[in-house]
């Protein structure tokens, strides 16, 4: 479906103590079915407001937001979204932390053998069959950050919402799970939006790249289409020159059109 | 902390020779928790025996207090048979601590039956909290014996006004608690609620209620606490088998052994409540 996602002339603006704050303004993207997104740009621009208003957590001041023709109020299960610092719940073993989502979205039309099923299989996906009894503490940054994406995957979402997922990752971990999104996008052809700082990233899993200029009232500065063979590894892109160029292009936004003003703290 | 200086030490020289001997291995093993021996046992030792020293010092100066060895006859005497009756003013030991302790069960239970949903309800809708905070404030600093009268007035008896004294004075730390507990729930796990768009009932059940339980227990920790500083001084006042009666009806006969002796069964029973609740709670932490 094109279009599946679409914002229009968005804007978003905070109350805050020093008067009305506006971070976003005239944000206009289309997201098509099936398509990998990923938004970038310097901390502070309002990446992950966009992210959080087409989760329907963030309701935006102006504009309209649409997902599936339908106009976003209030989040729903059909858009999955994988925070940035995993958010599973303590007291849930990582079995229950999937379970919880599985029973939310097919708990009416399935038997709980199938919802457990279900929960194990995405699990699996994520190559964490081995810990499914754990309890967040008991596991690494990474693997927590995998089962808050099997979470998101098992709802079997129309579109999977990813704030800088693996921005709390060492350098390792990340290219692990960025190999293992690949190999999961490709078999599950998701619709993906995925906010990141991380170039590489950005253009090694994306079929688009927005990259958004700073803010206050940042808006969509360039979109850049990645047209990258898929399937796609990251050792023979590393010497390869579409690949480079395009991230040149990547970088030439971020650190010369859009250079971040200086002294400017997070 | 001091394993590893100790564990260089041993492997630089010659020492590294006495450890490999039976007598040096078996003295090395218990070098390293040595400091913990001695925060752990003789720190607390030494602070009871310096307690009792004073006591006895005092002692030697105040003929009408009686010195600590002659309590501990007394004392040996009072808990050889604790469980005696001889009228219904005059029962041994055991009968005072567990009235006690039933009266401050029944008040605790009710002030924990009303204090905690109300903990939640005012943590979860800021209207509640806005609304209960004034009367909170007000009434929280209230002394618990100032209860007293107003239940002997409404309920024209002894008991049931001792436990009404527990009640309104441990259901503050409860309600307090709980409902800082909800409040201070992440936005993360409320995050995750909204995007799987969980019932309400999911949301207590999953998520409200686990969060919140370490401050639940908190509360119920230091509300015990409260109770049972309260229950001495209520029954000092209301009378009826009991610890604080007990100590007043030995001020009355000048027994003042038995009154120290209350003293210290107060203090360790205290102890003893507050560590089962920690016990408890230990299960709860998630973290």
């Amino acid at each position: 479906m094109q279009d599946f996602v679409r914002l229009e002339q968005l804007e978003m603006t905070f109350s805050t103590k020093r008067g009305p704050f506006t971070a976003l303004r005239d944000v206009n993207l289309t997201i098509n079915e099936g398509e990998f997104v990923s938004i970038i740009g310097h901390s502070g621009c309002g990446k992950s407001t966009v992210l959080n208003v087409i989760a329907g957590l963030l309701e935006s001041t102006n504009g309209v937001a649409l997902c599936a023709g339908r106009e976003i109020k209030g989040p729903g299960p059909e858009r999955a979204v994988v925070f940035q610092n995993h958010s599973l719940l303590p007291w849930l073993t990582c079995h229950q932390n999937v379970y919880l989502a599985v029973d939310r979205v097919f708990g009416q039309k399935e038997t709980r053998a199938q919802l457990h099923e279900r929960t194990r299989q995405a699990l699996a996906m994520v190559g964490l069959d081995h810990a499914t009894l754990k309890y967040p503490h008991e596991i690494s940054g990474g693997m927590k950050q995998r089962v808050g994406i099997a979470r998101a995957l098992a709802m079997e979402p129309r579109v999977l919402l990813m704030d800088e997922p693996f921005g709390a990752l060492d350098a390792l971990t990340r290219a692990h799970l960025q190999d293992e999104l690949l190999r999961i996008v490709a078999r599950t052809h998701a619709t993906v939006v995925m906010v990141t700082h991380d170039v590489d990233e950005a253009v090694l899993l994306s079929d688009r790249i927005v990259m958004m200029t700073n803010g206050p009232a940042a808006t969509v500065g360039q979109i850049l289409d990645v047209k990258l063979q898929r399937p796609r590894d990251r050792v023979t892109l590393a010497t390869d020159a579409r690949y480079m160029q395009i991230r040149g292009e990547v970088l030439t936004f971020l650190y010369e059109k859009h250079r971040r003003p200086d002294d400017q703290a997070a | 902390m001091s394993a590893v200086p100790t564990q260089d030490l041993v492997q630089g020289g010659s020492l590294a020779a006495f450890k490999r001997s039976t007598f040096g291995g078996s003295v090395l093993k218990y070098l390293p928790t040595s400091r913990s021996f001695v925060m752990q046992v003789v720190a607390p030792l030494s602070g009871i025996t310096l307690l009792i020293a004073l006591w006895a010092i005092i002692s030697t100066t105040s003929p009408q207090l009686p010195n600590p060895v002659k309590t501990w006859h007394s004392a040996v005497e009072v808990f050889s048979d604790p469980f005696y009756i001889k009228s219904p003013n005059d029962q041994g030991i055991g009968w005072n601590i567990w009235n006690s302790l039933k009266r401050v069960a029944l008040g605790f239970t009710m002030a924990a039956v009303v204090g905690i949903p109300l903990g939640f309800l005012i943590g979860r809708f800021t209207f509640l909290h806005a609304m209960a905070a004034p009367v909170i404030s007000v009434l929280r600093p209230v002394s618990p014996l100032a209860w007293l009268p107003i239940g002997l007035l409404v309920f024209k008896s002894a008991e049931p006004a001792s436990i009404w004294v527990i009640a309104i004075s441990s259901v503050w730390p409860m309600v307090v608690n709980t409902a800082a507990g909800v409040m201070r729930i992440p936005q993360d796990y409320l995050n995750v609620a909204r995007v799987l768009n969980l019932s309400e009932w999911k949301i207590l059940t999953r998520i409200l209620f686990p969060a919140t339980l370490p401050h639940v227990m908190t509360g119920i920790r230091l509300s015990i606490g409260v109770a049972w500083l309260v229950i001495v001084a209520a029954e000092m006042l209301t009378g009826g088998i009991g610890l604080g009666f007990w100590v007043w009806d030995e001020w009355n006969n000048l027994n003042v052994e038995h009154i120290i002796i209350a003293i210290f069964v107060v203090g360790i029973v205290g102890l003893l409540l507050e560590q089962a609740i920690l016990l408890v709670a230990k299960r709860f932490y998630y973290e």
